[in-house]
């Protein structure tokens, strides 16, 4: 089986799997990375959003063939030390987090994590356009909640945005 | 905190922990009760989950419904009564206290309620208390399924009982430290402290408080004018083990040798497996382990779940139908209507006038986002099981009887899970990976994929709901409402076999039954109506059914509140002044009320926008809500890619009074997560039966509410309740808001809908594949960063 190498949450890792098995299998079954969760395996539901190189993907939809050596894989395992020590909030994690943890956002908490890296995403984007987080932007994130967290969500992210 | 501590004696001395020996518990005024110290090495508090509870106080209705003067809570907690054991709070010489929960975590809060009624009867700080979930535990009974919003009902005061008899043991033993009376002393914060100022730690005592024998002690609970910590805004214990993907799942456990399993499904729901035309191959493809043929599929066991996947979709298979092969929604509707029964006769009255409506709601999946998994290790001599379980005891002695083993022979963890909504009830994956694994002769972790969740997965069942209403002038003489629909499944019983077996006698007359009890213990219609008449047929079994999140209120209260809609606009009153004049309880007036100042009915509204208002009692409980709904053009025809759009509820005001609120902070989740649910039930969520399956395969595909349909504003109201025991919360959002939103929408658009949700006729995806049963994941996620 090939090798395969990449950078995950820092620290390169290299795994013996096949090129086509989808990278969040690699992450959860192999590696034992279990943050991102699996809510479809389709790319729809978005419970396992992590970030490639800063930007919000899915891995139940990259083959890990498809990752490179000098790609740089997120997981919400890895999320704090995507900002400086001194962004840190009380708990030591990411300031999207903390809102997080302010607000009581998780009910089941299954769907968190991923809301939570799309959060992160978003908010960088928005800064990088140079405006704030507006209502249609939080009426497009696509991470499903069972649990229906959606008011809290949606004041989080408006917080931690503005923390970041 | 500082209230003085209130004398106990020790009364009997009994026999040694473990022992079966329960004393009944009898309460000897409202606050004080009787728990144990047991024997060990370090102190352990004990108290009788099913005694320690005072009796329901009825309310007197004229005439009365069931519900009011005895609801399923009671009937829950009188279940646990005669057989219920001993639960125990530990103080570890760590200075924490931990407590094994006989019930089930899915994201409803109750660890947190819990550890807040430890930390307060303690003088605890929260973070020392930890709470985790009991495994099965046989002796339990009745005592141990998670459902119709009992747990804080039923738990409330027995646990208080043993956190009190361990603050009690522990200022004992601190009296002999530091050389004091115990009235003298001082409790507060896991630290207790002498006049002299000399203190001595809960931990330091944990093993000095222990006693040597069993002994009963009389304690005194706080008052609850006192309490600090219950009733106080708190947020989740496991919050950031949730925030940093530290919390475990079933999925996330690592047991040895469990490698991931998944199952090959019939393309028609429940068929079975006639033979696998090409098992070799499969074996061969890369990562597979094992194949087998059970009895609902065919399982196979990968490297991953990728290859998992993979191996599914390439299995062949030949099947044979299942018992709906060839139904569709409209052939079990026709089932349906023939199946009601006349409405009863109305009183005769040549000036009085009839309303009327009749309803159709379809079928609704519960599917949690964490799908349906387990893990099982069986071997020859006994087996271990992991998942989430609401019924953990029923799921230990079924999957005994399906592996040939004793009950004692099978372990059973629960584990928490990220959701369920009535769906963790019943123990679909935990039995069918024990299966496997006996089959296969190796540990797996079974998971349901997505496409399974939502297709095989129980649901809510299809039923139709007429209501008629006799008028006259300013007055209602009757009300008749009748619900006729597929079977609701309670085969999980009251937690234990004996009565999960009693529901399941031929026929069905068995859980007939339980549905009837059900059905009456809940339903009531909360308005002054004269002669009022619920009734309910359930016809089908062939489904996969359970008690999704409040069980039958949804449908009953959005059929009822339309009529009464209806009858206030033959009376000329407006919905909320209607409401206000037959209102029969006091705090579902004064909740009504609250919601109609701060949401401003009556309000101006542009045309095609409107307000809807709505109530609902249950569970001790009341709620009102009050939605505003946008069904203007503009609104339903907005195009988010691969969204469900439609009309929009812009704003929700919600006020709830379950009585004692322990964490007002997670009351009101649970009502937002509700809110939630009972607009997606209005307007978007359904299962379309075709040709002997369900169409859903995704969450593209079963529309729960998304972020483009929830309310941009919402607000949710604690009301201070003059009520002094808990009520159940996990399910009070759901039937006002689907009523509130079924009424707005009618008003805004002027037509009342006769069937839910109102987009059902429409089918808005393109359904996937019935074999291979469940989709392949896709590759270009590279493409679709952002
Ligand atoms: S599991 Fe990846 S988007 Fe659903
Ligand atoms: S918190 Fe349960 S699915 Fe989102």
């Amino acid at each position: 089986m090939p090798l395969q190498t990449f950078v995950l949450n820092g620290k390169t890792v290299t795994v013996d799997v096949a090129d086509d098995v989808r990278l969040l299998w690699v992450l959860r079954d192999r590696l034992g990375v279990t943050g991102p969760k699996y809510g479809c395996g389709i790319n729809v539901c978005k419970a396992c959003t992590s970030h490639i190189n800063g930007k919000a993907f899915n891995p139940c939809a990259v083959p890990v063939g498809r990752v490179g050596p000098d790609d740089e894989i997120t997981t919400i395992e890895g999320l704090p030390e995507q900002v400086e020590a001194p962004q840190r909030g009380p708990n030591g994690l990411h300031p999207m987090q903390e809102a997080w943890l302010d607000r009581d956002v998780a009910q089941c908490g299954y769907c968190q994590p991923g809301q939570i890296m799309a959060a992160v995403a978003l908010a960088r984007k928005v800064r990088e356009e140079g405006r704030e987080v507006t209502e249609s932007d939080l009426d497009t994130i696509r991470n499903i909640c069972r649990c229906g967290t959606y008011t809290r969500i949606r004041e989080a992210i408006v917080d931690g945005a503005a923390r970041m | 905190m500082n209230a003085p501590h209130p004398a106990h004696t020790p009364t009997t001395t009994s026999t040694p922990a473990g022992s079966d020996v329960v004393p009944t518990t009898l309460p000897l005024d409202r606050r004080r009760f009787l728990g144990y110290v047991l024997a060990g090495s370090t102190l352990v508090a004990a108290a009788d989950l099913g005694g320690a509870a005072p009796p329901a106080a009825a309310e007197i209705p004229t005439p009365p419904q069931i519900p009011e003067l005895y609801d399923l809570n009671d009937m829950l907690t009188d279940a646990a009564r005669p057989t219920a054991n001993l639960i125990t709070v530990v103080i570890r010489e760590d200075g924490t206290a931990t407590f094994a929960l006989p019930r089930m975590e899915v994201g409803q809060g109750i660890t947190t309620s819990t550890a807040m009624l430890i930390a307060e009867e303690l003088d605890l700080p929260l973070d020392k208390v930890e709470v985790t979930l009991a495994p099965a535990r046989q002796e339990l009974l009745f005592n141990q399924l998670t459902g119709g919003s009992n747990t804080t009902i039923s738990t409330y005061t027995p646990i208080r009982v043993a956190a009190a008899v361990a603050r009690a043991a522990l200022l004992d033993a601190a009296a002999i430290v530091l050389g004091d009376t115990v009235a003298g002393l001082v409790a507060k914060g896991g630290v207790i402290t002498a006049p002299d100022g000399s203190s001595v730690t809960y931990g330091e005592l944990a093993a000095r408080a222990a006693s040597p024998t069993t002994v009963e002690v009389e304690v005194q609970l706080k008052d609850e004018a006192d309490f600090a910590v219950v009733g106080t805004p708190t947020n989740r214990v496991d919050a950031l083990a949730a925030v940093t993907g530290q919390k475990d799942y079933t999925t996330d456990l690592q047991v040895e040798g469990a490698l991931p399993t998944m199952v090959c499904r019939a393309p028609t729901l429940n068929g079975t497996p006639v033979r696998v035309r090409n098992q070799d191959a499969v074996e061969q493809l890369p990562g597979v382990t094992h194949v087998a043929t059970v009895s609902t599929g065919v399982a196979v066991r990968a490297e991953t779940f990728g290859q998992c996947i993979d191996a599914v979709r390439a299995l062949d298979v030949e099947w044979a139908d299942g018992p709906v092969a060839g139904e569709s929604d409209s052939t079990i509707l026709r089932k349906l209507r023939s199946a009601q029964l006349p409405m009863p006769a109305l009183p005769p009255n040549p000036l009085a006038r009839t309303v009327g409506g009749d309803f159709t709601f379809y079928f609704r999946s519960n599917s949690a986002m964490d799908t349906n998994s387990a893990i099982a290790d069986v071997r020859d001599d006994g087996a271990t099981i992991w998942a989430g379980l609401k019924s953990p005891i029923v799921a230990q002695q079924r999957i005994a009887e399906k592996l040939g083993m004793r009950p004692d022979q099978v372990t059973v963890n629960v584990v928490t899970a990220g959701g369920s909504f009535g769906r963790r009830l019943f123990f679909d994956a935990a039995l069918e990976a024990a299966e496997i694994s006996q089959a296969m002769r190796q540990p797996v972790k079974l998971m349901w994929h997505r496409a399974d969740d939502a297709r095989v997965g129980r649901g809510h069942p299809m039923g139709t709901c007429r209501v008629q209403a006799v008028v006259l002038g300013q007055e209602v003489l009757a009300f008749n409402q009748s619900l006729t629909c597929v079977e609701t499944d309670f085969r999980h019983g009251l937690g234990e076999i004996i009565t999960a077996k009693a529901a399941d006698l031929p026929g069905g007359l068995g859980n007939q039954g339980f549905a009837q009890t059900i059905f009456a213990l809940t339903q009531e219609v909360p308005y002054d109506f004269g002669a009022v008449t619920q009734t309910i047929i359930e016809t089908d079994d062939r489904f996969n059914t359970g008690s999704m999140r409040n069980i039958y209120s949804p449908d009953v209260r959005v059929a009822g509140e339309l009529v009464v809609d209806q009858m206030a606009a033959k009376m000329g009153l407006d919905p909320y002044e209607f409401r206000r004049k037959f209102q029969r309880n006091e705090r579902l007036l004064a909740a009504l009320d609250k919601v109609a100042e701060v949401g401003e009915w009556g309000r101006r509204m542009p045309a095609g926008t409107a307000q809807g208002i709505a109530i609902h009692k249950e569970y001790k409980g009341v709620s009102a809500c009050l939605v505003e709904i946008d069904c203007r053009p503009q609104t339903t025809g907005r195009q988010i890619g691969e969204a469900v759009t439609g009309p929009r509820v812009t704003k929700v005001t919600y006020a709830v009074d379950v009585g004692l609120a322990i964490n007002p902070r997670g009351l009101e989740a649970q009502m937002q997560g509700g809110i939630n649910d009972g607009i997606a039930l209005a307007l978007t969520s359904s299962l379309h039966l075709r040709d002997g399956h369900f169409l859903e395969a995704s969450w593209d595909n079963y529309f729960y509410t998304r972020q483009w349909n929830t309310p941009p504003e919402v607000e949710v109201i604690v009301m201070p309740s003059t009520e002094k025991q808990p009520g159940g919360a996990g399910e009070a959002g759901v039937a006002a808001t689907f009523a509130a939103v079924a009424c707005a929408y009618a008003r805004a658009t002027g037509t009342v809908p006769t069937y839910f949700p109102i987009n059902h006729k429409q089918l808005s995806f393109e359904p996937k594949p019935f074999v291979p049963p469940i989709p392949e994941s896709p590759t270009n996620g590279l493409d679709l960063t952002s």
